[in-house]
């Protein structure tokens, strides 16, 4: 894969990746004395439950490419786009990214009790926007999202807003950016049809401006339609890279095949 | 899960296969690892770089916090102002417990409000990290903007609590005087020492989340003992105490601010009621807990987040 006419933007390698989930103990071990005997035991032992989530995964991402993320629930998908962010440490192996990879997420932290307006000002600062580059953008943000369509929701809080509202100006906010690497996490499955068209044609733009774009979506045709390479994640372990018909269709292939025994 | 683990051996062309190194690769194109923590002058200048979000932050965080309330912001100046009636209510009418302290409303309220910001401050820095999880997982920004941003929003409020104090003041006869002036290092120095204690309790509340269950009690034991209400100086006179437990108390930073702002607002409260070298007393804690806090916090920085 070593393309000397591609310039990599994302390298993976060997990525490990475990968290310790506190909480939720296993065996019913929740009550009070029991905790209070793992703090004396200072805590080492069953205090959190080590989750494996991604087990030596290596790709190479070159600048141009959209790349898909595909596979079941709990697969390590998320987990691996906030790791290529910077967000989650690797416990072993190394992620080398060119510049600094964003992840867009549906949960983009905006203040609900804010207007729209302020949200869009503040989100973009949140982004590394200077105020001039927030004001020069403001108009295209507010357009883009159409939440201005029917009324002025734009100055109203966001904690008014219906979900696929709050989704697409999350989305724009995010996508007013143009990102070295941006990375989508089911973002693009909230919205109505029009807004995914408009959403699936900016995607297009940022590739255009020489980023590359990692999206994450349960959505088989949202893959097939927005990339060109897939990358197949079952328990953590990479099962395959390859043009995206040919990973979904692998992919599909898998799912179906358990229901139809 | 409808699946299995497989072992990642699909009959399909894995272009990933011939195993390069990567890392050479990366390095030759001149790519950075992701989520390395930057070093200290670099921090520091990417913070300075987000000083337009941390302001914004602040003041989005302080319009927000009324924003359900049918009166609204009115709540920025209705909240000290009904914590002073009820001091005033308890304390100087109810009690008559003037305790020896001239002018003891003007002294009592000043006491209260000031130790409220250090209060709040250090608070709300328990909750910087683990309150706002949802923003450090999404987005990249040095994450001392947090515990910053929140230290600023409560100088803010503070802002308003001082309107009020002033206001009260008047009607306590102690009217604005040249002394008033030095209010404003001594607020600038106890923001700095607030916002360092913000930072060390944000680094341990993102591990520890215990830590904001136990605060509380942490709080209101060093009101107590930093004479929010009463006078150490009192105390000394008493001499039911060494006087090097009243000094103690008296350099105690939250005692130290707290002292320098009735110095500086009240007339009847004298530089012979503050502990020597005050204001090196006060720039030192200062110093002391904002440069510490803050490399604390920054040798933490690439674990923030993390599940």
């Amino acid at each position: 894969m070593a393309d000397p006419s591609k310039t990599p933007t994302v390298v993976a390698d060997g990525v490990h990746i475990t968290y310790t989930v506190h909480g939720g103990h296993p065996g019913g071990r929740g009550g009070a004395t029991a905790a209070l005997g793992r703090v004396l035991r200072r805590r080492t032992a069953p205090a959190g439950r080590r989750v494996h989530a991604v087990r030596g995964v290596s790709f190479v991402a070159h600048r141009g490419e959209a790349i898909g993320l595909i596979g079941s629930n709990g697969s390590g998908k998320s987990t691996l786009l906030k790791a290529v962010a910077g967000l989650l440490p690797v416990d072993r192996g190394r992620i080398y990214t060119h510049g600094q990879p964003s992840l867009l997420g549906v949960n983009a932290a905006l203040m609900n009790d804010l207007t729209g307006e302020r949200n869009v000002v503040l989100g973009g600062l949140a982004m590394g926007m200077s105020r001039t580059e927030v004001r020069e953008r403001y108009d295209g943000i507010v357009d883009f999202s159409g939440i201005n369509e029917k009324d002025d929701a734009i100055s109203r809080p966001m904690r008014t807003y219906s979900s696929g509202m709050g989704a697409r100006l999350r989305f724009s906010i995010a996508a007013a950016k143009s990102h070295d690497v941006l990375l989508i996490d089911e973002a693009l499955s909230t919205g109505d049809a029009r807004f995914r068209r408009r959403s699936q044609e900016r995607i297009d733009e940022l590739r255009a401006e020489a980023g590359t774009v990692f999206l994450v979506s349960h959505s088989n045709s949202t893959i097939t339609q927005t990339c060109d390479r897939a990358l197949w994640l079952e328990a953590g372990t990479l099962r395959m890279d390859g043009p995206a018909e040919e990973v979904v269709a692998a992919y599909e292939e898998f799912t179906a095949g358990p229901r139809a025994k | 899960m409808t699946t299995t683990l497989a072992p990642p051996v699909p009959q399909t062309p894995t272009p990933a296969a011939p195993t390069e190194d990567l890392g050479a690769l990366a390095r030759r194109h001149g790519l950075s690892v992701s989520g390395a923590r930057p070093s200290l002058p670099s921090y520091v200048r990417q913070l300075w770089s987000r000083r337009d979000f941390i302001t914004a932050f602040a003041t989005a965080r302080l319009t927000a916090q009324f924003s359900q309330a049918r009166l609204g912001q009115v709540w920025q100046v209705m909240t000290p102002l009904l914590n002073a009636a009820v001091y005033y209510l308890i304390f100087g009418v109810l009690m008559n417990a003037k305790s020896g302290v001239p002018d003891y409303v003007p002294f009592l309220v000043t006491g209260i409000f000031v130790w409220t910001f250090t209060a709040n401050t250090v608070q709300a820095g328990t909750r910087a990290i683990s309150g706002n999880l949802g923003l450090v997982r999404a987005l990249h920004f040095p994450r001392a903007s947090l515990p910053i941003s929140l230290a600023l929003q409560q100088l803010q409020q503070l802002l308003f609590s001082l309107g009020v104090l002033a206001v009260l003041l008047a009607c306590f006869g102690e009217l604005p005087a040249r002394s008033w002036l030095l209010a404003v290092p001594a607020l600038f120095l106890q923001t700095l020492f607030n916002t360092g204690v913000s930072l060390v309790l944000a680094r341990l509340a993102a591990r520890t989340p215990d830590i904001s269950q136990l605060m509380p009690f942490v709080l209101r034991t060093w009101m107590y003992a930093s004479g929010a209400m009463w006078s150490i100086q009192n105390l000394a006179t008493s001499g039911r105490f060494p006087e090097a437990v009243v000094l103690a108390l008296q350099c105690n930073p939250a005692a130290v601010y707290i002292d320098l702002m009735r110095f500086a607002l009240i007339e009847s409260f004298t530089g012979a009621q503050l502990p020597p070298h005050v204001w090196a007393l006060a720039a030192g804690w200062a110093l002391l807990a904002f440069g510490g806090g803050f490399i604390w916090f920054w040798k933490a920085e690439e674990t923030y987040g993390r599940g």
